[in-house]
């Protein structure tokens, strides 16, 4: 096993910025670059409060995503477990003397770092899932013994986070999950029997929601049920997108954000004033954007040659996609208002950060293509 | 390797698919956009504008009120006044609580704004928290702006009256818009919060042409309702102001001369029909109507035996009595039963035919002896005018009084004014199945039975017989002047107003000296009256009408008025007129249970008339305002003294 290690050379430092892929991180910087334009609309065509904050964050953002494509695939994969066992523990401290913000529990204070561990946890458990398959054959991928430690490992943040209460994040660890599990190759049956199970338990999970999620799942359902109440939101987000238009209504001028009619225009409503200033346009274009950083992560997924890389590329792709889809039907009314951020363009500190680290590690994964890895090496 | 070639294999299939439902879900956004923003935009897009644009209606100011001479009667004071938007406000309690901290509304007035506010969830019409607010409640209120999601404050007018109690039943008052008066009215101002109209008197006589016209400005709005800018605004136009008839020193006077009373008294120019002075006392606090008045005060004015909220002069109907002879006699004339020289016996009473019973003179026994028109008006004999009743008919003494100004409203300008009764042939039988009776033609004739009269009416009656025959209109109103015109002094004609009504100057001539007679020869029932000073006599006729009819053993034991309790005593009435030789002025007036016409209506009358005379402007001009006062009336505050409005707050 240890023959296709040896046919590869070590990299060095100068072979790996040659192999850089340059094209995903000038997609990640426009994105990133959208946002700080819709922030300095946010913020009434000024730098303070968000701008100048978000470009200043991505810069370094952008370095730390270099440094950790540059760091030795193999070295992130030894780390894997830790970091998803570390993550695992600060949710749980999280849940237990965790600050609370608007309700819920979801920042550790750790002394002047605050630190959000739903948001380590995004790319710790997709890593942690990626070595598990990298080390499982074909055969064994598909028997049940083999599907029970990720189904935990999946299971067990997605509870700790629910009881935050984060439905949203919640939401996207279950599915990005379930996606690398996918990808990995567990049997389709088995989804089948997941999902059946989980409308099974539908009720149980009713029980279980906050008062705020029950009335933010029935108002998505009827948002005319309470038009000033909970289902305000989702109302002025529809009217200040669809009032947008195939233009726009010029770049500064949406009436619906400057006069306060939208709610958290700077982060999870961002896409919507994006949206009625620039239009169907505006709208397309950051949408190509996204679409476009996931077909790298999709093709760097498939041309890894080690297993390790391509389901991480692979998981990180689609948590990204999950992110994006959340958010932005969110905000157009598809599914519940669940306050989900959109990915380099909402304001926000660890989410910008645990973005910037999963693109370095997909980067990471493009620069390490060629290397064979062993099963449990 | 070639487990990992199998592996990959896998992945590559599973991936696709992952690939592939990604697309898909992109592509749901991709048209959930397109149906937002193109198919339903032009939906969303007008959504937006009524988001952001709000229509404000400004209210016009109202116009003002004078009498006569220019002194003000009604006008504005500011008010800041504090405004929620429920829609606006999201938490309404929290909202209430924070404004109690700066206002003390109490705990009651908190409960009720609440659940005033819940129940305008949806709606856009705010709600008055309070009126009258002082500077520092104002300036609070302002500073706390951000924490009072859809709170605003509004300058408004508080309706003012200078002469509450003396005024209150020519002016009116101001109060809320009520259901009703949206039924009536479809204009748009009438929606806005704290808006007045015109309840009573005049402010409700001539509401259109007070209120004004509404002005428009569009703002542009933020989420909290909190005005950002202003887009458009077309200003409103103010109400005009009322010249009224009224001569405020005059009216002073006559109703300290009936104060305790409850009683009426209309002074009405015979020439131009200008009504100088129209009381009904006791009058009530038109101030505390316009702030809105409380549950005790308005229980306890509902409680007074003299009906303070009542405008007897205008609405009050009294059978006439007496009073009533003179539509009799011209009626009589007018037919050709009798002339003016046709005497008539009377010996206290007559015989009611086909049936045992008498009507009897008032001064039954004794009788008056033979009498003609002069001389039965001059001693109010009812024998002479029972007889005279039953040769007219009743068809002719209705009609003649129905020419006289009887039986509808005479439209001074008063809505609240009654059309009292007039009796007919007609009337009776759709009443009652017996039809008319000679009964009822022996009441009419002396102004009792079913006859009733509003001392308004009365006065006109006797306008329109002063004038020589004239059917002048009562008027309260003089003049509409525009916000910013001056004011000019009503005019004085000579020559009468209104068509002649085609009566005999003879007849007319005959009733006048039988009304001369009543005040100024020594058999007359009002002698004791007569106006002393050259130039100024008065004529008139005296009468006591029944309030409850009289038994035969009151009648036998001669009882007097004055054992019976006051609410069961005859009304006092007088009419008159005056100078007789020219005449000018007429005065009707009754005082509810004053027991006698000469003894108690009379003297009255007799100092009314006289000091109406003296206050002629041809005696005393200098009395009248011409300038314009435009301005000044408005800012000024309300001058000290006992006529002073209250300050607001309850």
């Amino acid at each position: 096993m240890s023959l296709g290690v040896a046919a590869i050379p070590e990299l060095h430092l100068a072979d790996k910025v040659w192999r850089v892929n340059w094209g995903l991180m000038l997609v990640v910087t426009l994105i990133a670059g959208v946002g700080f334009l819709a922030l300095y609309s946010a913020g009434r065509m000024n730098l303070e409060p968000w701008a100048l904050k978000h470009a200043t964050r991505y810069g370094a953002a952008f370095v730390l995503a270099l440094a950790v494509a540059m760091v030795d695939i193999r070295f992130w994969m030894r780390l894997a477990y830790p970091v998803y066992l570390v993550s695992l523990v600060m949710l749980l401290a999280v849940d237990i003397v965790g600050k609370g913000a608007m309700g819920a529990q979801r920042w550790l204070v750790l002394g002047p770092l605050q630190i959000q561990p739903s948001e380590l946890m995004k790319v710790a458990l997709v890593m942690a899932l990626a070595r598990y398959y990298h080390n499982l054959a074909r055969e064994e991928v598909g028997r049940i013994v083999y599907v029970a430690p990720p189904l935990l490992a999946i299971l067990a943040p997605v509870a700790l986070v629910m009881v935050q209460p984060d439905l949203g994040t919640a939401l996207v660890l279950l599915f990005a999950g379930a996606a690398v599990m996918f990808a990995a190759g567990v049997k389709l049956w088995m989804f089948i029997v997941a999902v059946a199970g989980a409308v099974a338990s539908l009720p149980i999970g009713w029980s279980l929601m906050r008062e705020y999620q029950r009335n933010r799942v029935l108002t998505f359902l009827d948002p005319d049920r309470d038009p000033l109440g909970a289902g305000y939101h989702i109302t002025q987000s529809k009217i200040a997108i669809g009032s947008g238009g195939l233009f726009g209504k010029g770049y500064g001028q949406g009436t619906q954000s400057a006069l306060n009619f939208l709610p958290e225009k700077q982060t999870d409503f961002i896409f919507t004033m994006w949206t009625e200033e620039n239009g169907l346009l505006g709208a397309v274009v950051l949408l190509g954007l996204f679409a476009a950083l996931l077909a790298y992560g999709f093709f760097i997924a498939r041309g890894s040659r080690n297993h390790f890389g391509r389901v991480l590329a692979m998981g990180i792709t689609v948590n990204i996609f999950l992110y994006v889809f959340i958010n932005v039907a969110m905000v157009m009314g598809l599914i519940p208002v669940v306050g989900v951020p959109l990915p380099l363009v909402s304001y926000g500190g660890t989410a910008m950060l645990t973005v910037m680290f999963a693109c370095g590690l997909l980067q990471g994964v493009a620069i390490h293509r060629d290397l064979l890895i062993p099963r449990n090496p | 390797m070639r487990r990992d070639a199998d592996r990959y294999q896998l992945f590559s299939r599973r991936s696709l698919l992952l690939g592939t439902g990604m697309v898909g879900l992109l592509g749901a956004l991709g048209a959930r956009l397109h149906w937002l923003q193109v198919v339903e935009g032009e939906k969303y897009r007008v959504l937006a504008d009524d988001n952001r644009i709000n229509m404000r209606l400004l209210s016009p100011s109202r116009g003002l009120i004078f009498d006569r001479t220019g002194e003000p009667l009604a006008a504005n004071r500011n008010n800041y006044r504090v405004l929620a938007v429920a829609e606006r406000a999201r938490d309404a309690e929290m909202v209430v609580e924070r404004l109690d901290r700066i206002l003390g509304l109490g705990e009651t007035e908190r409960r009720r704004l609440v659940r005033e506010l819940e129940r305008n969830r949806r709606g856009v019409v705010p709600v008055t928290i309070r009126e009258n607010l002082t500077w520092e409640q104002v300036a609070q209120i302002e500073f706390n702006g951000p924490e009072l999601p859809g709170v605003s404050i509004e300058l408004g007018q508080t309706r003012d009256y200078f002469h509450p109690e003396l005024m209150s039943h020519i002016v009116g008052y101001v109060g809320r818009v009520a259901e009703q008066d949206l039924k009536e009215n479809d204009d748009p101002l009438l929606h806005l919060p704290g808006m007045r109209i015109g309840k009573k008197g005049v402010e409700r006589g001539a509401d259109a042409a007070l209120r004004g016209k509404a002005g428009a400005v569009q703002v542009e709005v933020n989420a909290t309702g909190r005005v950002v800018r202003e887009l458009d605004r077309t200003e409103g136009e103010s109400g005009a102001n009322l010249v009224l008839t009224i001569d405020v020193e005059l009216q002073r006077y006559v109703s300290e001369r009936l104060k305790d009373q409850s009683a009426a008294a209309v002074v009405m120019d015979v020439i131009t029909g200008d009504i100088l002075s129209l009381v009904s006392v006791p009058g009530f606090d038109n101030n505390a109507f316009a702030r809105g008045v409380t549950q005790a005060e308005w229980q306890d004015l509902l409680a007074d035996p003299k009906k303070p909220l009542f405008n007897k002069a205008a609405s009050g109907a009294y059978p006439p009595g007496s009073t009533y002879k003179m539509v009799t006699a011209l009626a009589a004339l007018d037919a050709r039963v009798i002339d003016v020289w046709t005497a008539l016996p009377c010996n206290g009473f007559i015989d009611m035919p086909g049936k045992d019973l008498k009507k009897y003179c008032w001064i039954h026994p004794a009788g008056h002896g033979w009498l003609n028109v002069h001389g039965a008006l001059a001693q109010s004999c009812d024998c002479f005018f029972y007889e005279v009743a039953k040769r007219t008919g009743v068809d002719r003494i209705a009609d003649m009084a129905f020419r006289l100004g009887f039986g509808r409203p005479t439209g001074a300008g008063l809505p609240e004014e009654s059309a009292a009764l007039q009796p007919t042939r007609a009337w009776k039988q759709e009443r009652e199945s017996k039809g008319w009776g000679i009964g009822d033609t022996y009441n009419l004739g002396i102004g009792q039975g079913d006859m009733l009269a509003t001392p308004l009416q009365l006065a006109v009656m006797t306008a329109r017989i002063a004038n020589g025959g004239y059917e002048v209109k009562p008027r309260l109103v003089s003049a509409q002047v525009g916000p910013r015109d001056p004011l000019a002094p009503p005019a004085m004609r000579t020559t009468p107003d209104g068509p002649s009504m085609r009566l005999d100057p003879k007849h007319l001539e005959a009733i006048r000296v039988g009304m001369l007679m009543v005040v100024n020869h020594g058999t007359g029932t009002a002698n004791a009256s007569r106006i002393a000073e050259a130039g100024m006599a008065m004529a008139g006729k005296t009468g006591t009408s029944q309030v409850k009819r009289i038994t035969e053993s009151e009648r036998d034991r001669k009882m007097s008025q004055s054992e019976l309790p006051w609410h069961l005593r005859h009304h006092a009435l007088f009419v008159g007129y005056a100078p007789v030789d020219n005449p000018r002025y007429a005065c009707a007036l009754i005082v509810e249970h004053g027991m006698g016409g000469a003894t108690t209506a009379a003297p009255i009358t007799r100092d009314i008339l006289l000091r109406t005379q003296k206050l002629d402007p041809s005696r005393k001009p200098g009395r009248f305002r011409q300038a314009s006062i435009e301005g000044p009336v408005v800012a000024q505050a309300p001058a000290a003294g006992p006529d002073r409005p209250r300050e607001g707050g309850r």
